[in-house]
């Protein structure tokens, strides 16, 4: 096989780069704007009925919390409180169940930082795992081949190909 | 009946420990050479029997069961508390996995069901199927053992029998959910069967990969079960439980989705093996794997470990789970150990940029997705450990964490095909893809013309148009490169066999069912993919309507035509009668409704939908304002849903035709009819 060149290896550096980039923007991006606030909140927040639910998303008819909840929230927002003092003041009022996910805080933050971290060394792994497969293979005398085996060799993968 | 059925269930349990003691001792006995005073090929055909035996008892217990519903047997508690006089047949018949105990029935019905058929099948390969059968009839001990001892079906009530039940839980009242349940079930039961093979092919030290080929077809129909069994879920979730979405990210609903990836990580890098004779151990480990969390999504279910909407009832059981999944990984652990010799791999990755690298981080991508669920699942268990605090993990979790995996996920979909096997040259990777990135550009840019603002997520805490704006360039990416691949593919038969591009596909995709099914799979996933973007753009209205009052949302106007109330023997029913219009136009009439059931004494929300390609008017009636009397409607408008179950049929149709032999093998398995003369001369040369 004939590998890339400079140039291509550094479009692939770029590349993946680029997605690393992308996944660390999707993953940590994100400050309050008033227009959505209610909305964000309320997904980030449980209805405290005990349905198991999202606050936004309690279908229980004429839930009591839920009316409560909004109000309070409401309430907040208009008090020009900033969104994470309204989700210190639920927590504080309701106990940490409140919240939809866990806060950065202290032992919290093993449960963001576990999932991807895992994928990052997993992948990690299998990139040095394959590296090594390959100098393994590259330490070995090559296979002297002729036309025919490699005609052959050809046609048995063109014929397993999924 | 209900003797019937406690008696049924003995023998069952019965017929399945012999199945399991007998077909163990007589594989022993052809193992080690020894013999007993009944050859052990008899005695493991007497196991064989036994578990046929199994299926029957099991299903008359079954049978027992849906007749003391259809009956009104309300001596038997589990029916009194599942079901009711007034409550429709086809209600009656889902009772019996409405609850625990019928459930737990319906379990072992099913796996005694896939072990019949795996068992008159036993020609196949009748050692391997013997170390299969055997190895069911240990799952198959375990469930009767629950159903006899500690989760009884046919539990009679103490004192006078009351004259009606307490009727079935109103969330079940829909039709999808006669479907739902066991369709899932089939899912998780299935898993036995690939697990059974691949444990009984490691103690036997099956030579070759056949195993793989024997199970193929089982597990693929298993996952197709599991994947209908899932977006029948998320169909009844939106249908009926009127929050506006499908998905809450419930632990019930990840334990579902965590063998489900486990599953389709097995699909695709099986195919490693079949081919390459790689990733042995680690295919092993996926599919035990695969078994162990379907069963741990029971635990999960049944033993109140988590909180959950739709778990069942905290219960004793779930100590017996436990136990159950102990001894299920020390036996794989204990198998692996002993014969993992067996388990070398005959090649290994030559290259980062190769199919077999794609096959490999793909199944690393759905691993991690799989212990993000689990982990988030149960996060609330070890912060409470740890630290003291009960803490909730739901959507905005999954939302952050998973989803970007997803995305990776698709990502490697796109690039997977476009790979060759072995090594890729830099020059083939450039010409593959070309189109596909340039598709994705065009994408979007066209999206972003469209009004979605991917940069969204550095001046909001919105992340919904980040996502749905590179899912769409991805979709665009997968789309080409599956297309390009049937292009290639069907451009050299049209030039060799002179037919229409159609027609070649057509052929091309008969040649190799497998492949272009699973590449319709792909494509039927981005559809999906593209539903679930639309809930990056919902939006909802609650409003109090009187009458020929109107909510405005979206193009449409909701117009409130009049409000009453009806009643019927099993429930009452209040409702409001609702005009849309769209630029002024009536497009529909719709009547969403709250029920409240006698039986149970539950209130149920009835949502009504009206549903086209771009978007979701979704309704309910949230309640009655008890001043005016006025009823309270909440909208929702929620874009691309439609799209949902159109993929989910894609990947049903991909999967189905992925079953289908290939057109050759079809062509050597059929029958050629041979001419009367040939067959005389035949005849005449034979003597």
């Amino acid at each position: 096989m004939r590998g890339p060149g400079p140039t291509g290896r550094a479009i692939a550096k770029v590349t993946l780069i680029a997605l690393a980039l992308g996944m660390i923007a999707a993953l940590s991006m994100g400050v309050s704007d008033s227009g959505t606030r209610f909305n964000d909140l309320g997904n980030k927040l449980m209805c405290t009925c005990g349905c198991g639910q999202v606050l936004l998303q309690c279908n229980h008819l004429g839930c009591p919390a839920l009316a409560r909840e909004t109000a309070e929230l409401h309430a907040d927002i208009a008090a020009g409180m900033s969104n994470n003092a309204i989700l210190i003041a639920f927590q504080n009022e309701y106990g940490p169940t409140v919240l939809a996910a866990p806060m950065l805080t202290k032992f919290n933050m093993i449960a963001w930082i576990v999932p991807p971290l895992l994928l990052g060394l997993g992948i990690l792994g299998t990139v040095l795992l394959v590296r090594r497969w390959r100098q393994r293979a590259a330490a070995m005398p090559p296979v002297q081949q002729s036309a025919e085996i490699r005609a052959l060799r050809d046609q048995v993968r063109r014929e397993t190909e999924l | 009946m209900p003797t019937f059925g406690s008696f049924a269930l003995l023998l069952a349990l019965a017929l399945s420990a012999y199945t399991l003691l007998a077909g163990g001792v007589a594989l022993r006995q052809i193992a080690t050479g020894g013999r007993g005073r009944v050859a052990p090929e008899r005695l493991a055909e007497t196991a064989r029997r036994a578990g046929i035996g199994t299926f029957i008892a099991t299903s008359a217990a079954a049978f027992a069961l849906v007749w003391c519903a259809f009956t009104n047997d309300f001596s038997v508690a589990y029916i009194l508390h599942h079901s009711n006089r007034a409550l429709p047949g086809p209600y009656k018949f889902a009772a019996l996995w409405s609850g625990q105990e019928g459930s737990l029935l319906l379990w072992a019905w099913l796996l005694a069901a896939y072990g019949f058929v795996l068992r008159v099948r036993h020609k196949v390969d009748v050692k391997l199927t013997a170390y299969a059968s055997t190895i069911l009839g240990g799952i198959q001990v375990f469930f009767l053992l629950l159903l006899n001892f500690a989760a009884m079906p046919f539990s009679l009530v103490r004192g006078a029998v009351p004259a009606d039940g307490f009727g079935l839980n109103p969330l079940l009242q829909y039709p999808e959910m006669v479907i739902h349940p066991p369709m899932l079930y089939l899912g998780y039961v299935g898993f036995a069967v690939p697990f059974a093979f691949a444990l009984g092919a490691l103690m036997m030290r099956y030579p070759g990969e056949k195993w793989i080929h024997i199970t193929r077809r089982w597990t693929m129909v298993t996952w197709l079960f599991l994947t209908c069994g899932i977006f029948l879920g998320m169909h009844w979730a939106y249908s009926v439980l009127g929050w506006g979405g499908y998905w809450g990210w419930d632990p019930v609903e990840n334990a579902s989705l965590m063998p489900w990836l486990t599953g389709t990580a097995f699909l695709h890098s099986v195919m490693m093996q079949e081919k390459r004779g790689m990733m042995k151990s680690w295919n092993v480990w996926l599919i035990f794997s695969t078994f162990m969390l379907a069963i741990f999504g029971t635990l999960l279910t049944r033993s109140g470990l988590v909180s959950s909407v739709h778990a069942f009832a905290q219960s004793p059981i779930g100590n017996w789970f436990w136990v159950f999944l102990v001894i299920v990984f020390a036996v794989c652990l204990f198998t692996y150990i002993l014969q993992r010799d067996h388990l070398k791999a005959e090649n290994k990755i030559e290259s980062l940029v190769s199919r077999e690298s794609s096959f490999l981080f793909n199944n690393l991508v759905l691993l991690a997705a799989c212990f993000t669920v689990l982990w988030g699942t149960l996060f609330p268990i070890l912060s409470e450990y740890v630290v003291g605090n009960k803490v909730t993990v739901s959507a905005p979790f999954y939302n952050r964490v998973a989803v970007p995996i997803g995305l990776f996920l698709l990502f490697l979909t796109a690039i997977g095909p476009l790979l060759a096997w072995r090594s890729s040259s830099f020059r083939s990777i450039r010409k593959n893809f070309v189109v596909p990135l340039i598709a994705a550009a065009v994408t979007g840019v066209v999206v972003i013309a469209c009004g979605v603002h991917p940069w969204d997520i550095f001046t909001t805490t919105h992340q919904g148009s980040f996502y749905a704006f590179v899912a769409y360039c991805l979709g665009a990416l997968v789309v080409t490169a599956v297309g390009s691949e049937f292009l290639r593919g069907a451009k050299v038969i049209s030039r060799n066999t002179g037919k229409n591009l159609l027609a070649s596909v057509v052929q091309l995709t008969r040649r190799n069912t497998r492949r272009y099914g699973g590449y319709i799979v792909h494509f039927g996933v981005v559809v999906i993919i593209i539903g679930f973007s639309g809930q990056a753009f919902n939006q909802t209205q609650e409003q109090e309507l009187a009458l020929h009052q109107s909510i405005h949302i979206g193009p449409y106007k909701v117009e409130c035509e009049g409000y009453s109330q009806d009643t019927n023997p099993n429930y009452d029913t209040e409702y409001a009668l609702l005009n849309v219009y769209k630029d002024g136009q009536l497009v529909t009439k719709m009547a969403p409704e709250r029920r409240f059931y006698n039986a149970s004494q539950q209130p149920l929300t009835v949502v009504s939908n009206h549903s086209t390609p771009a978007w979701d008017l979704y309704v309910i009636y949230a309640g009655k304002n008890p001043d005016t009397g006025q009823p309270i409607v909440r909208v929702f408008l929620n874009p691309l849903v439609m799209w949902i179950w159109i993929g989910v049929a894609i990947v049903v149709f991909g999967t189905g035709l992925a079953l289908v032999p290939n057109l050759s093998a079809a062509l050597a398995a059929s029958r050629v009819r041979v001419p009367a003369q040939a067959v005389a001369l035949t005849a005449q040369g034979d003597d």
